[in-house]
């Protein structure tokens, strides 16, 4: 049995059912990201699995134990929250240490571990001071060491980076990042952002009012999305979505795209047995920015790559990249074009397509095909 | 120069604007000092001196004689004793009567907004109710609650009537300032294995400072100035300063003894002006603390 186990939890508030059966198994020493638009319920989840709401049915499970009757405190558990919940009348070394007092930790043992954990987090000089006396990303760090301290099994961050600024949010990612593998505990982290997401998790569940729409590696979240709205969620600047439809060609089928006055059609991959089920019949073609790009002459004719020329309605530079926007099939498609390559508003182009990573989604459904 | 002149113009406007709004504001100092400044005099005085002199004047010759009689052998009834006996017999209930009811209001607002039940919301506008109930309307029952209690009479009914008054007004201080402390706070000290009680006394109660503050002036003056449950629970040597000040300037033995009332006056607001002076800028900040949320 695994670090985390959530096996068919429902929760309701009266007769609104918010939760609809909950599955999520995680590892020893994982980290888990629970991601998804604000109102998807993550953070309730997260504060169900802490034991700080109640769960309606099914069962939570922390390092075996089931946990559905315990109270937070007994979950051996350490939680980080969005606004820190430092506690504003004690100093740092007293917020560290409070939670190892009310477990009876005796009081010289309390010091070395409020001393080993400033050392780890780089903060012996902040212990004497009070929160109000700290800047966002001490307070931050603070808190991550009022978790630490405690040595729990599962450590619990509800959305600890979205009260800073950019800057500080990226060096803090790094940080918890390095943290976890110091520590080598099983983390549970909530967020909207997609790029923690992706960045942070060994396994991501991406949510929806209140279901988990799809529950895998960052790669695979990122690579084969189970539906529309993972696949539109997860990515930035979002994946393209397309409606095309299904025409036969040569003896597989493929998708046709009408963009800077031409029509193309374009093989879909001959792996994907079920789109032959849609000939004639309209799908919904996701492909992200990056694999629309400039014409590189050694691809051109390699099997996946296609060029097809269209009109660039507008160009946004970004440094790295610049995303060009264009119309196939009457909807907007941005490319991620090399800045080099990049021409302006205006003007056509020629744009290189790379099939292998495309997926299809049913229209009716959402689903994704194949 | 047209702009020139113009702003000469709004220049002069402002500046008469500014004039007129100090000479309302001294008119108005005016009109609360000059009460204040006879009685101070008044009290000062010689009963020859208020005689020959008028109101507004100073006295002629300073005495303490008035402040010495009204503390500690003015007539009051039929005892000769002065303020002191009532003085200190609105202490004795007072302070209480406020640590009480403060500690009760700071107790209910931190159930009322951390830990929400069914109802609680009612509940509290339930309480709320109870600052809108005139002192008339509870004389009757309370008298034979009092009664039933066996605390008619005594400091101790006078305690309780006070408390039980005074919790709607503290429960609404401290719950509209600790709706205003994030609940997350709760939930970390729940997570780090601190029970109800615990919370409460290391982590709540150490940040209501301001509004303890408010709730101690608040109920120090609210008790500390009452004379009607004073004088309606109480009789005799247990009564309140308020309701000796009242008897003491209606127990006359033909002259009217002006400069000892004014004194025995002034003793009898003095705790509330100390208590306003020393804590009063708390007083504003506390008030205001919970209608800003952040």
């Amino acid at each position: 049995m695994g670090a985390l186990s959530i096996r068919n939890v429902y929760k309701s508030f009266g007769t609104t059912e918010v939760f609809k059966g909950i599955n999520i198994e995680v590892e020893e020493g994982e980290f888990l990201i629970l991601v998804g638009p604000s109102g998807c319920g993550k953070s309730t989840l997260l504060n169900m699995i802490a034991g700080l709401d109640s769960i309606t049915s099914g069962e939570v499970y922390i390092g075996g134990r089931m946990v559905n009757d315990l109270s937070p405190k007994d979950r051996d558990i350490a939680m980080v929250f969005q606004s820190y919940a430092l506690y504003p009348n004690m100093t740092v070394r007293q917020n560290i240490s409070f939670g190892l007092e009310m477990r009876k930790v005796p009081k010289a043992e309390r010091a070395r571990i409020v001393a080993q954990v400033a050392q780890v987090l780089q903060m012996e000089q902040l212990l004497d001071r009070k929160p109000s006396q700290l800047s966002g990303g001490q307070r931050q760090r603070v808190a991550m060491g009022r978790a630490i301290a405690r040595d729990p099994t599962l450590f619990l961050f509800d959305e600890p980076l979205s009260n800073l600024d950019a800057k500080l949010r990226v060096e803090m990612r790094t940080e918890i990042k390095l943290l976890h593998k110091r520590v080598g505990k099983t983390i549970v982290y909530v967020t909207h952002d997609q790029i923690e997401a992706m960045t942070l998790g060994d396994k991501i569940a991406v949510m929806k009012a209140g279901e988990v729409m799809q529950f895998g590696t960052p790669q695979q979240i990122y690579d084969n999305p189970a539906n529309l709205f993972v696949a539109g969620f997860m990515g930035s600047p979002a994946m393209n979505f397309i409606p095309c439809q299904v025409v036969p060609l040569n003896d597989t089928v493929g998708v046709k795209m009408e963009t800077g006055g031409q029509v193309h059609i374009f093989p879909v991959d001959t792996a994907n047995e079920a789109m032959s089920g849609y000939l004639g019949k309209e799908v919904i073609v996701g492909i992200r920015p990056e694999k629309i790009t400039h014409e590189v002459d050694f691809l051109s004719g390699a099997p996946n790559f296609h060029v097809a020329e269209s009109v660039i309605e507008i160009a946004e530079p970004t440094g790295a990249d610049t995303l060009l926007r264009v119309k196939i099939n009457g909807s907007n498609v941005v490319c991620r074009v090399h800045p080099d390559h990049a021409r302006t508003r205006g003007e056509r182009m020629a744009f290189m397509f790379e099939m292998s990573k495309t997926v299809y989604f049913d229209p009716a459904t959402e689903m994704r095909i194949g | 120069m047209v702009d020139l002149s113009r702003s000469q113009i709004t220049q002069g406007a402002s500046r008469l604007g500014r004039i007129l709004i100090y000479a309302i504001l001294g008119l108005a100092c005016l009109y609360y000092l000059v009460p204040l400044f006879i009685m101070i005099s008044t009290s000062l005085k010689t009963l020859d001196d208020i005689r020959s002199g008028n109101l507004l004047s100073l006295p002629s010759e300073v005495t303490f004689d008035p402040w010495v009689e009204a503390w500690s052998s003015a007539c009051i009834g039929v005892r000769c004793e002065g303020m002191k006996v009532y003085f200190w017999n609105s202490f004795r209930f007072v302070v209480p009567a406020v640590l009480i009811s403060t500690f009760i209001g700071a107790f209910n607002g931190y159930v009322l907004t951390m830990w929400r039940f069914r109802g609680s919301d009612m509940l509290f506008s339930a309480l709320m109710i109870g600052c809108f109930i005139p002192f008339q309307v509870v004389l009757l029952p309370m008298a034979t609650v009092l009664g039933a209690l066996g605390i008619f009479n005594s400091i101790a009914g006078l305690i309780f009537v006070h408390v039980v008054y005074g919790v709607a007004f503290t429960t609404l201080f401290f719950r509209n300032y600790y709706i205003s402390i994030p609940d997350e706070l709760v939930k970390a000290a729940k997570i780090d294995g601190a029970g109800f009680l615990r919370i409460f006394w290391r982590i709540i109660l150490p940040l209501s400072t301001p509004i303890i503050v408010v709730s101690v002036i608040w109920q120090f003056t609210q008790i500390w100035n009452d004379f009607l449950f004073g004088v309606v629970f109480s009789t005799g040597d247990r009564q309140p300063a308020t309701v000796a000040l009242n008897n003491l300037v209606n127990t006359s033995t033909g002259v009217i003894g002006y400069n000892v009332d004014m004194a025995a006056a002034i003793i009898a607001a003095l705790p509330t002006l100390f208590v306003y002076i020393v804590a009063g800028k708390y007083f504003v900040r506390g008030l205001t603390a919970g209608s800003v949320k952040g």
